[in-house]
């Protein structure tokens, strides 16, 4: 792996001191706090939550995609000797619980009452006194399905004669869940009808699954006597959870608490409440035992939330001389059978209108059109920053359509068309403000690390000679995100404002806790958080522990994903440091009998101006204030503060991404030979942590590109139901990756950072797949490239990736 | 069915149904939950342990198939009180992010070092190929095993051999 970074203009940054245990006191490479246990195996996932009088629930799946339920006999499953209880939609209608509400204004069934609506969703609930025998158990459950006609294909969804997915709400008469837009079609109109050049292309981006290594699952706890109810559950958002299992289950929300613990990894798919977690708590409730409950592979990959599913087609209009005039996107959005998004209430089609990209040009404009399916619901995940994967994909994939029409190099095209720096702040023809970013930086930076001149050299070269095997490609994409939802007045989930709170509390001793809503799955937050204050306070981050995931000991705050934990709890860490050191000043002012004005700030320490020795260590003043020192008036004993931070604004990370792969065209194997990644995510807190987040989203981008994909039989069977069949990248696909580094803070950002946990994996997937077509020479086909796929597209009759192969 | 499993080192054994998973017995009736149980399927190496001194998964091997052998699993890997060079390894070069693959690659990765000390990037992305990890791109964990072979001679020397009898195990059955 190659490491280089561009600095920002100031130059290099301030040295970093070093603490006495050689970690950086601020910003640097720090090894992992959380480390220590994980690498012992005594990490504490759900899974590993065993509690006294233990049950286990198992859930009963529906074999078909779409069948009417006649009957349900549970007779022998309740009268198996270690089966505690049988809980079916039925017993949950008695308690209102058989529909919940989705994330997007929807509702979903929890256990199915009048059908199935895809397959895997869950019929009903066993708790046995240990899983297998719960397993057991589901084998005796006898259901009576009358099967249905499936509606499989979204392009099918619509049509007069399609199955009503939805019968059951009234007056519904078809699929279609909604209408959406944004942009301006009138300007495009005219941009369009004076363009040189029109491209118009076709493109499905299929649904993925995030498939994190833990499965989903959790632990449920109804305390009786004391009315309290603990989840320990594999959520990214153990708040919004909370508050959420109040408003399903009618429980108080005062006696809810939600416990996350280590989580094994998330990606989007522990954001939503799944039916599981339902169940398990009814479970409890009436069995009065804690009941656990961990899906198994397939039942993660058959119900849980799936990503993308977006069939997209893109006009781009530009002269002749390759100048981008404007952009125009339709979407058929394949939502699966209940309309479960999680994304902010405002942006039904999530971010996806940022599709205008990196580029200067004044008209774009889309229309989402969003159909129910016989599919599993979702549609927001695997680290997609709310669709944007889906629209930096589009542009990506119709500015190298248009370089092909155009004959041109598609970095030149880029070069060409990208944002200038003196441009920024730069609002969209879609509304978003893009706060910082040099993109022509960052993309001569990849071409720099790739050697792209001789990379064409030996294409061209290889080109030449008519033998020539493997075929070689070069992709190139460019992409900009936009993450940290966000500001309170524009974003809400379920009405939840999406402002993040944070508490930081000093010792007497001189040692901090910091508590958080946001919740890791892998992201480091134990190490990078304490390096935050670190870096503000002057503390060692050895002496800040952070505590985060359980609610009754964190304040409140909507979770991570869509790469909004540094953005946003980031801020709100930074700013309590920030409120920390300013009372810091008063009481130190105090303690030396002078004004807070006369005082100046050394890291870790407040001093006199002018009298450098006289001063008082952060450590002196947390003491202080703890102590019997007079403060003024006014001024409250102990050192802590509180903060809700509302975002002004995303932040925009932005990279510039070069893929080289070898294409064997007389097998349809791609070998990725070289991945060059440039990031830009502002200043960067711990770059070895950084780097781990790109290297992880470089993986998924192959993977999608290649090899993953949840496709479907005309009967609505999931082909993507097991590891066997839902490919995921291994050691021998993925290469070495090589990064690079550009650094353009954010102007809002309290410590000018931008989230980057999501920038990879919504960046590369179209390098990946420009580069596989520019091997084959020609304009589009369909990911995933597996061997089948590429020798269809080289055969002129690509594949429609996400049905069963014909 | 009776089974008795040395597991790190330690006599176990417990009544268990025939169909007991090995990944199962370790994780509900040993008490050790450093084994993790990912897929089903054999395909993503989170329960990968080593049965007499070979890598196997447990989520597909049955504990009765370990009745009379000897299991080793993460946890036994700092067995002398210190982290094993390869666990330094990981935490040097950022060789995990969730931790749940963790434990089946610190196993896998083990066994190629002991019979192979000095790999190539090659041979350790062979020898991980059935291990899946999703957030690391794996390119730390290669990393990783290199850091291991770089640190192995130092830090290897002074390590007691853990007390599992791994290699020496009976290899009868």
């Amino acid at each position: 792996m190659t490491t280089t970074e561009v600095p920002t203009a100031g130059g290099s940054p301030e040295p970093v001191p070093t603490s006495a245990a050689g970690n950086p006191i601020g910003f640097g490479r720090m090894l992992r706090k959380e480390d220590a246990r994980f690498l012992r195996g005594q990490g504490h996932y759900v899974d590993d939550v065993n509690l006294p009088g233990m049950l286990h629930g198992a859930v009963l799946r529906s074999s078909y995609a779409h069948a009417r339920i006649n009957a349900i006999d549970t007779s022998a499953a309740e009268a198996h000797p270690r089966v505690k209880a049988v809980i079916t939609g039925k017993t949950l209608e008695s308690l209102n619980l058989a529909w919940m509400p989705t994330l997007s204004g929807d509702v979903q069934s929890v256990l199915a009452t009048d059908k199935v609506r895809f397959q895997g969703q869950e019929v009903a609930f066993v708790v046995a006194d240990d899983e297998y025998a719960a397993r057991d158990a589901l084998e005796l459950i006898e259901v009576d399905y009358e099967p249905l006609p499936a509606v499989v294909d979204a392009r099918r969804a619509l049509d007069p004669d399609a199955a009503l997915v939805r019968d059951e709400v009234e007056g519904r008469t078809d699929n279609k869940i909604y209408d959406w837009e944004a942009g301006d079609a009138a300007a495009c109109d005219e941009v369009f009808a004076k363009a040189d050049v029109v491209v118009t292309e076709d493109m499905l981006y299929p649904r993925v699954h995030p498939a994190p290594m833990e499965t989903c699952g959790a632990v449920a706890h109804m305390d009786k006597v004391t009315g309290k109810l603990t989840i320990w559950t594999t959520t990214q958002a153990p708040h919004a959870h909370r508050t959420l299992y109040a408003i399903v289950a009618g429980l108080p929300e005062h006696k809810i608490q939600v416990i996350s613990p280590d989580i094994g990894g998330g990606f989007g798919n522990k954001v939503g409440i799944y039916p599981g977690y339902v169940c398990a708590i009814v479970g409890s409730i009436v069995t009065g035992a804690p009941v656990k409950w961990v899906e198994d592979r397939s039942e993660n990959l058959m119900s849980t939330s799936f990503a993308r599913d977006y069939h997209m087609k893109g006009s781009i209009a530009a002269t002749r001389d390759g100048r981008i005039l404007g952009l125009q996107v339709d979407v058929l959005a394949d939502h699966g059978a209940f309309n479960g998004v999680a994304q902010p209430t405002k942006f039904p089609a999530g971010f996806f209108h940022i599709f205008t990209g990196s580029y200067d040009y004044p008209a774009a404009h889309c229309k989402v059109t969003a159909v129910y399916t016989n599919k599993a619901p979702g549609g927001v995940a695997y680290a997609c920053s709310f669709r944007i994967t889906e629209a930096v994909y589009l542009v990506e994939r119709m500015v190298d359509c248009l370089a092909f029409e155009l004959k041109m190099d598609p970095a030149e095209l880029r070069m060409k068309n990208l944002l200038r720096p003196e441009q920024f702040p730069y609002t969209t023809p879609t509304g978003w403000e893009y706060d910082s970013g040099n993109y022509p930086r960052a993309l001569e930076e990849s071409m720099r690390i790739a050697g792209y001149e001789e990379l064409r050299a030996e294409q061209a070269a290889r080109r030449a000679d008519p033998a020539g095997k493997p075929l070689m490609g070069i992709g190139i994409s460019f992409f900009t995100e936009g993450v940290g939802a966000g500001p309170r007045k524009h974003m809400d989930i379920l009405g939840l404002g999406m402002a993040d709170g944070c508490e930081l509390r000093l010792h007497p001793t001189g040692k901090a806790q910091l508590r958080l809503s946001v919740q890791t799955q892998g992201q480091g937050h134990e190490t990078t958080f304490a390096q935050i204050v670190s870096h503000v306070l002057g503390i060692p981050p050895e002496d800040i522990e952070v505590l985060h995931g359980d609610t009754d000991n964190t304040p409140f705050g909507l979770g991570t994903y869509g790469s909004r934990s540094t953005p946003v709890s980031g801020a709100a860490a930074a700013v309590a440091a920030q409120r920390v050191r300013d009372k810091a000043r008063v009481i130190a002012a105090t303690a030396l009998e002078c004004s807070p004005d006369d005082l100046e700030w050394e890291h870790g320490r407040w001093r006199v101006k002018g009298d450098p020795e006289q001063g008082k260590t952060i450590q002196e003043i947390a003491f202080a204030a703890h102590g019997s020192l007079e403060l003024p008036e006014g001024v409250e004993g102990h050192l802590d503060a509180s903060v809700v931070y509302d975002p002004p604004n995303l932040t925009y990370p932005f990279g510039a991404y070069i893929c080289v792969v070898d294409v064997d065209p007389d097998t349809g194997e791609v070998k990725v030979r070289r991945f060059v990644a440039v990031d830009d995510c502002g200043p960067r807190i711990n770059p070895m942590v950084v780097e781990g987040q790109v290297h992880g989203g470089l993986a998924d981008g192959l993977g999608m590109a290649l090899m993953e994909v949840i496709a479907f039989d005309e009967d609505g069977n999931n082909l993507g139901g097991s590891f066997m069949d839902y490919l995921l990248p291994t050691s021998m696909e993925c290469p070495s990756w090589e990064l690079g580094q550009t650094v353009t803070p954010s102007p809002h950002h309290p410590i000018g950072t931008k989230g980057v946990g999501e920038s990879a994996t919504v960046g590369s997937p179209a390098a990946v797949v420009n580069a596989v077509l520019d091997a084959l020479q020609i304009r589009a086909a369909d990911m995933p490239f597996t061997p089948a796929a590429v020798w269809r597209a080289l055969q002129g009759r690509p594949l429609r990736t996400d049905l069963a192969i014909e | 069915m009776q089974v008795r499993i040395t597991v790190n080192g330690a006599e176990t054994g417990a009544e268990v149904e025939p169909r007991l998973l090995l990944v199962h017995y370790l994780r509900n009736v040993v008490g050790l939950t450093g084994t993790h149980w990912g897929c089903d399927t054999s395909n993503c190496g989170a329960c990968t342990v080593w049965l007499d001194g070979v890598p196997v998964k447990s989520c597909t091997t049955l504990a009765a198939q370990a009745d009379g052998h000897a299991v080793r699993t993460v946890e036994d890997l700092d067995a002398g009180g210190e982290l094993d060079p390869l666990q330094r390894g990981f935490m040097e070069e950022h060789g995990l992010q969730c931790g749940f693959c963790t434990p089946g690659m610190l196993m896998t990765l083990r066994a190629l070092l002991d019979s192979d000390p000095d790999p190539d990037e090659t041979t350790i992305r062979e020898a991980i190929s059935g291990n899946l990890c999703r957030c690391t791109g794996y390119e730390n964990i290669v990393r990783a095993a290199r850091w291991a072979a770089a640190h192995a001679a130092a830090g290897g020397a002074e390590q007691p051999t853990p007390p599992t009898g791994g290699a020496e195990q009976e290899v009868t059955a």
